[in-house]
């Protein structure tokens, strides 16, 4: 039964893209919303669709606006300028309690003189259900975060990976039809974070929700999200499925904050079709980077070519001629995680470029170490060339 | 017992405590006395007690004190936490430190100079003075203590239970008799029961706006004090201090309960 179900949700994750269906009405619109505070612009000119059943994240750094944009959509603040609808309703004016949008806090915020099970129940008596009905919905709710036998308890005799539960049993009582989540898994450790995920991808899928999220934690946003939109001063800079945020990033702020990466600055050379030949200070070697589209750039421009770590191979023999694109250079610190290795390889210029490889093996006859001659080779479509 | 207390912190011990509570004790003592003459033992009695009951004026004034201080701090309770609302909720309003220093004022404006305004004002408007005029007059000076003591709840109070609440589609007022109003209430009813023991207590203010046939029991204590302290008036104060020991102590351990709720909350949260 389990497995079957698993199936289901494959299928639909396989093929859900309604954002790239130019007939699907999206189900949340922000259209041109600004919102200042005094002199400040937390949110500057954000345009955005969001569609039924999407898992969707707002990242970026602390007081990039963030967070102040979902609090609109909850109805806590009101846009300066531009507006939100909801399926096609404007919410100009409505205000947060007759709004079908249910946030969790990053408090959890729950009401401490209340039990579990009075907090579960806050949402359904307010909408003015029927006792049974109200005893009903908090049951399947408890089963739903596997908190049945937690019922009659105060949310301060509760852990914090239990109060989170609650936190969110409480905001999907009431059958919303978008829940928004404040960094919801700020306050847990790591592990019980991760399992989190997880459990908040499934439940999103099991009950057909449209999630909204505001994280700061990238790696959070990759794996729950179906998209993400990458905000910065109140704008927005990127919005994208994580892949496409990760391996074609728009700008240099959005490949530095999402990962590693290395950013060389460079001259094009040269534009043949999608392939462009690059030059750069760092060594004598032009680069071939096959950029597809070759994303507007034209000979002659100012370029940076962001590589991920991982992207790069390293080694101690010279490669051939015909190996690609190669940094010569020397080991200048490495960083020995385990599953991977960072080195740190420094080129004749000073400039150090990241290199992270896999330890395939548990034995290595000669070890990568301090000092060593090293080779960094990529291929041409390890890179990729950005314009801003 | 590592750290045992020395012969002098007994002694400033006893003398502090001596000094504070010696005349309050010889009050509660004489007030058993069997003797008509005030400073003369004459045996144990509850004579007195009794005696106070057919005592029609001080019964008469005990009434009128507890009626005022009943409705001047309850009104004060409902004024004081509005204002004190009004004070943290409203960031930057227009005149907000003139209004929190108006609040405050009375804290420290001498009592006669706040009985004497307040004496001018009630004849001014030609205000017929008694009950009314003292409830009202109590009502203002009590205020500012209730605001303080709510106020100091208020900042630390958690705005988003509140704004979790309008979320889950509760409106406003109701909210705040909900959530809010439960979660500050040890904190108002400490300001409450502080307005009710400085009301009852309060002897210059009420002199200053009380009329005919309104004479709380402060005041007929004082004037009868004038005339030759009775064994009567030890009585009556004695029930006076058991009213406001209670008062204060159920008060203090509110506040105390309160606080402890606070830290084992603050425990828990850092504990996850």
């Amino acid at each position: 039964m389990a497995k079957t179900r698993t199936q289901t949700i494959g299928a639909v994750r396989r093929t859900f893209s309604p954002w790239t269906d130019a007939t699907a009405t999206p189900l949340i619109r922000f259209e041109n919303v600004v919102k200042r505070f005094g002199a400040f612009t937390a949110v500057n000119n954000v345009s955005l669709d969001i569609y039924e059943r999407e898992f969707f994240a707002l990242l970026g750094p602390s007081g990039c606006g963030k967070t102040t944009l979902m609090r609109m959509l909850a109805g806590f603040e009101d846009p300066t300028e531009g507006r939100i609808t909801l399926a096609g309703q404007d919410l100009s004016g409505v205000p947060p309690y007759r709004r079908p949008v249910n946030m969790m806090f990053q408090s959890y915020a729950l009401f401490p003189h209340m039990s579990v099970a009075d907090n579960i129940a806050f949402g359904p008596k307010q909408a003015g259900m029927a006792k049974a009905d109200i005893d009903a919905r908090v049951e399947e709710m408890l089963t739903l975060v596997k908190l049945e036998s937690f019922a009659k308890r105060k949310p301060h005799q509760l852990s914090g990976g239990q109060r989170q539960r609650v936190a969110l049993a409480r905001s999907l009582a009431t059958r919303p039809k978008v829940l928004l989540l404040d960094e919801p898994l700020g306050a847990l450790d790591k592990k019980l974070r991760e399992e989190t995920q997880f459990e908040l991808m499934d439940l999103q899928m099991e009950l057909g929700m449209t999630f909204l999220i505001v994280t700061h934690d990238q790696e959070e946003a990759m794996t729950v999200a179906d998209r993400i939109a990458v905000m910065n001063h109140g704008v927005l800079v990127q919005v994208d499925p994580p892949a496409a945020i990760y391996e074609q990033p728009a700008t240099k702020y959005v490949a530095d904050f999402i990962g590693d990466v290395n950013i060389v600055e460079c001259v094009v050379d040269g534009c043949f079709g999608g392939d462009l030949r690059l030059s750069t200070p760092i060594t004598p070697h032009p680069l071939q980077i096959a950029q597809g589209d070759a994303g507007g750039v034209k000979t002659g421009d100012k370029v940076w070519l962001a590589i991920r770590p991982e992207k790069l191979r390293i080694s101690l023999e010279a490669p051939d001629a015909a190996a690609g694109n190669c940094f010569a250079g020397e080991i200048f610190d490495i960083g020995y995680l385990g599953d991977l290795s960072v080195y740190h390889v420094e080129l004749p210029c000073g400039t150090r470029i990241k290199v992270s490889q896999p330890n395939l093996s548990r034995m290595v006859e000669r070890p990568i170490s301090w000092e060593d001659k090293v080779y960094v080779t990529f291929t041409p479509h390890a890179g990729v060339v950005l314009s801003r | 017992m590592s750290k045992s207390l020395s012969w002098f912190n007994v002694t400033a011990l006893v003398l502090g405590f001596a000094f504070l509570y010696i005349p309050i004790l010889l009050l509660v003592i004489y007030s058993f006395n069997a003797s008509r003459l005030v400073t003369i033992w004459g045996g144990f009695s509850t004579q007195w007690y009794g005696a106070l009951l057919e005592n029609e004026q001080l019964l008469d004034a005990a009434w009128v004190t507890l009626r005022v201080a009943f409705l001047s701090s309850l009104v004060a309770t409902v004024l004081g936490t509005m204002a004190a609302l009004a004070l943290t909720r409203y960031g930057r309003f227009f005149g907000r430190s003139l209004f929190s220093g108006m609040t405050y004022a009375p804290l420290v404006m001498p009592e006669v100079i706040t009985g004497l305004s307040l004496l001018l004002l009630f004849v001014a408007i030609g205000l017929e003075r008694g009950f009314w005029t003292i409830t009202l007059a109590h009502i203002t000076f009590t205020m500012c203590f209730v605001a303080v003591v709510v106020q100091s709840r208020l900042v630390t109070f958690d705005r988003s239970l509140e704004e979790a609440a309008l979320d889950l589609g509760c409106p406003p007022f109701k909210t705040f008799f909900i959530i809010t109003l439960p979660l500050i209430l040890p904190a108002v009813v400490s300001g409450f029961m502080l307005a009710f023991t400085l009301s009852m207590d309060d002897l210059v203010i009420a002199s200053f706006t009380t009329g005919p046939g309104a004479t709380t029991l402060p005041m007929r204590i004082y004037s009868q004090v004038r005339m030759g302290v009775t064994p009567e008036i030890n009585a009556i104060c004695t029930v006076m201090i058991g009213i406001v020991t209670v008062v204060v102590v159920f008060a203090s351990i509110m506040t105390k309960r309160q606080e402890a709720q606070r830290k084992r909350d603050e425990q828990a949260a850092a504990a996850h």
